[in-house]
């Protein structure tokens, strides 16, 4: 018992990372339909942002704010102003196409620019256990799923009490009704691009002391992405965010009850189930249909 | 009979074909013969994503059920005409079975899919060490013998690549112009009005991505007696990705397209090999910057820069909106 505790709570734990990665991924979705291809290099690259600043002598504290800045300016602005906003008008393809190649391009260049080997990344919090109903419980643990939800619950509030929150969820359902009602539509969207930088390197910094920083990581994260957002529901934040835990704990019950060979397959078999029984998603509405 | 130039055309491709390998060294001939492999395979995923519209990430999955096939049965001592026909028909099978529940709703699902297969794909191949030999991988595979005409040196290995390679190429033309190609094209043109004149647009798509992982089992085919040592490592994600890339670079839906960007992501290491380890940098970076200006690849681009030299019949500007008074 105390070990199936320990089990869903360190799932939990990743899968509220997990979850951040894939709330990004359906913001982006529903703002421009960009499909992400290099969301997990997205969740990859920031922890080396850490790192260099760390290198230059930084403390954590100002490496951290460093890799969030660079990240929103590189991951964010960038990303939109130079790859997606060319792109959108010459349909979804050739944009995946160009994200594939981006994660691409990101993997490539940390390997050879800063090293093929998995960096040891400091520890965030303490690395402390606390005994819970006999149960070994990291702090860290709690700590993740404690500031991934603080910063979904922060997302959910912005959206839906601020203004500019609600036109940016006006621009995601109906593009050219909110610019009639005078949303600024392209800055909208530039803002769901900012967010989902910031959400991809909160998951880069709380994930990257688990594993260690390597330029592969994004493969299996970005992976994990896709699957949390379409098992939730792709048109829905709680849905991403269900989606992610589920897949988290799925993910740690089957390594440890069934096999670890066969680890990376239970999503994987997860996904296509959901796809065949109901494609819109645990939470999700469906869309309609285009043909 | 007056031979039109492209019939003089298509035959001086063939000629430059047959001529290519003699005189090389071995090394060359090898990079030659996977260069036709892996036309092959960006052929048959050019059919699912130029024609069908759709995005497969599983193409070298695929490849390798139909390399690990046609391993295990000409390691078992059958013909390699008698393992390839059934390292096809079970790519075929597997791409219904996989197409079926993914072609039911739209927006790319069956990227996720495919990209979920392919992972799948690679994880049986290095757990299951009975069949496959897990990352050991399987060694060593027969090349095959035609009637006497041995194919164990690299050169006869080559004609008998480039044979296999012609009759893919004729089958692909001839379903690219048969009524099924043009329903492909009128898909991915417009698929409501294609379903408007009655075309049952999900049974065509799905049809298209059975045949594109088809072609992809050929080459798995071809590939294993090439190579003679196949492990999983070779048929990862990354290599759908590097097909994927070859139909795009090279220009989705055009029938020369994957000739091309396979010609570009096979030989293209070769001639970079003073980049060393930036070669991928540089790749990755030109596909995205092709994206950015030309998203139909090389020959979109070429076909671009041609239309700014043709001479070409400009509309009178004042009449565009018809005459108004």
């Amino acid at each position: 018992m105390s070990e199936f505790i320990q089990i869903i709570v360190s799932g939990l734990s990743a899968g509220s990372i997990y979850a951040l990665a894939a709330v990004g991924f359906t913001l982006l979705w529903q703002a421009s339909q960009t499909i992400n291809f290099a969301q997990g290099e997205f969740v990859m690259l920031p922890a080396f942002f850490v790192l260099g600043a760390m290198g230059l002598g930084a403390p954590m504290w100002l490496a951290i704010a460093v890799a969030l800045g660079l990240s929103v300016l590189l991951l964010g602005a960038a990303f939109k102003k130079l790859i997606v906003e060319p792109m959108l008008p010459h349909g979804t393809l050739p944009l995946i196409i160009a994200t594939i190649a981006l994660g691409l391009l990101m993997k490539e260049s940390v390997k050879e620019f800063y090293s093929a080997q998995g960096q040891p990344f400091p520890p965030i919090f303490p690395t402390e256990v606390v005994r819970v109903f006999g149960a070994a419980i990291s702090v860290a643990d709690i700590m993740n799923l404690a500031v991934s939800f603080a910063a979904i619950l922060t997302l959910q509030l912005f959206l839906q009490r601020t203004r500019t929150g609600r036109c940016m969820q006006a621009t995601a359902q109906n593009r050219g009704v909110a610019e009639i009602l005078g949303v600024n539509v392209k800055r909208m969207v530039m803002y769901t691009f900012l967010i989902n930088a910031a959400l991809a390197a909160i998951a880069s910094i709380l994930i990257t002391p688990i594993y260690l920083a390597k330029f592969s990581n994004g493969e299996t994260l970005g992976l994990v992405a896709f699957i949390a957002a379409i098992v939730g529901g792709f048109n829905q934040i709680r849905g991403a965010l269900v989606g992610g835990l589920l897949i988290g704990v799925i993910d740690n019950l089957s390594a440890f009850y069934v096999s670890s060979e066969y680890r990376a397959a239970a999503p994987l078999i997860l996904l296509i189930v959901i796809i065949m029984v109901r494609p819109q998603g645990i939470m999700g509405t469906s869309e309609g249909r285009t043909v | 009979m007056t031979a039109s130039p492209k019939y003089l055309l298509y035959i001086a491709m063939l000629v430059a074909l047959v001529l290519a390998p003699l005189g090389q060294g071995n090394y060359i001939v090898y990079v030659l013969c996977s260069w036709l492999i892996f036309s092959v395979a960006a052929m048959g995923l050019n059919l699912t994503l130029g024609y069908a519209g759709q995005v497969s990430l599983a193409q070298a999955a695929f490849m390798g059920i139909g390399a690990y096939i046609t391993a295990l049965m000409t390691m078992a001592g059958y013909h390699w005409l008698l393992a390839m026909p059934f390292a096809i028909l079970s790519c075929f099978g597997i791409g219904l079975i996989l197409g079926y529940p993914a072609l039911r709703v739209q927006h790319h699902f069956l990227a996720f899919v495919t990209l979920a297969f392919n992972t799948l794909v690679f994880l049986v191949l290095r757990n299951e060490e009975w069949l496959t030999g897990g990352s050991f991988g399987l060694v060593p595979i027969p090349r095959p013998d035609f009637f006497g005409f041995s194919t164990f040196k690299q050169v006869p290995f080559y004609y008998f690549a480039l044979v296999c390679f012609l009759l893919a190429a004729g089958a692909m033309a001839w379903i690219v112009r048969s009524p099924w190609g043009r329903a492909f094209k009128a898909l991915r043109e417009n698929p409501i009005r294609a379903n408007s004149l009655g075309l049952n647009t999900r049974l065509m798509t799905l049809l298209a991505f059975a045949i594109g992982s088809g072609f992809a089992g050929l080459a798995g085919a071809m590939m294993a007696p090439l190579v003679q040592f196949i492990e999983p490592g070779s048929f990862t994600l990354i290599h759908s990705l590097k097909i994927l890339l070859m139909v795009v670079v090279g220009g989705s839906g055009f029938y020369y397209g994957p000739f091309l960007g396979a010609a570009i992501v096979v030989l293209l290491p070769e001639l970079l090999r003073f980049t060393e380890g930036y070669y991928l940098i540089i790749y990755a970076a030109f596909v995205l910057v092709l994206m950015v200006f030309s998203p139909n690849g090389l020959i979109g681009l070429w076909q671009k820069l041609m239309d700014r030299f043709r001479t070409q019949q400009v509309e009178r500007s004042d009449l565009k909106d018809g005459a108004q008074l």
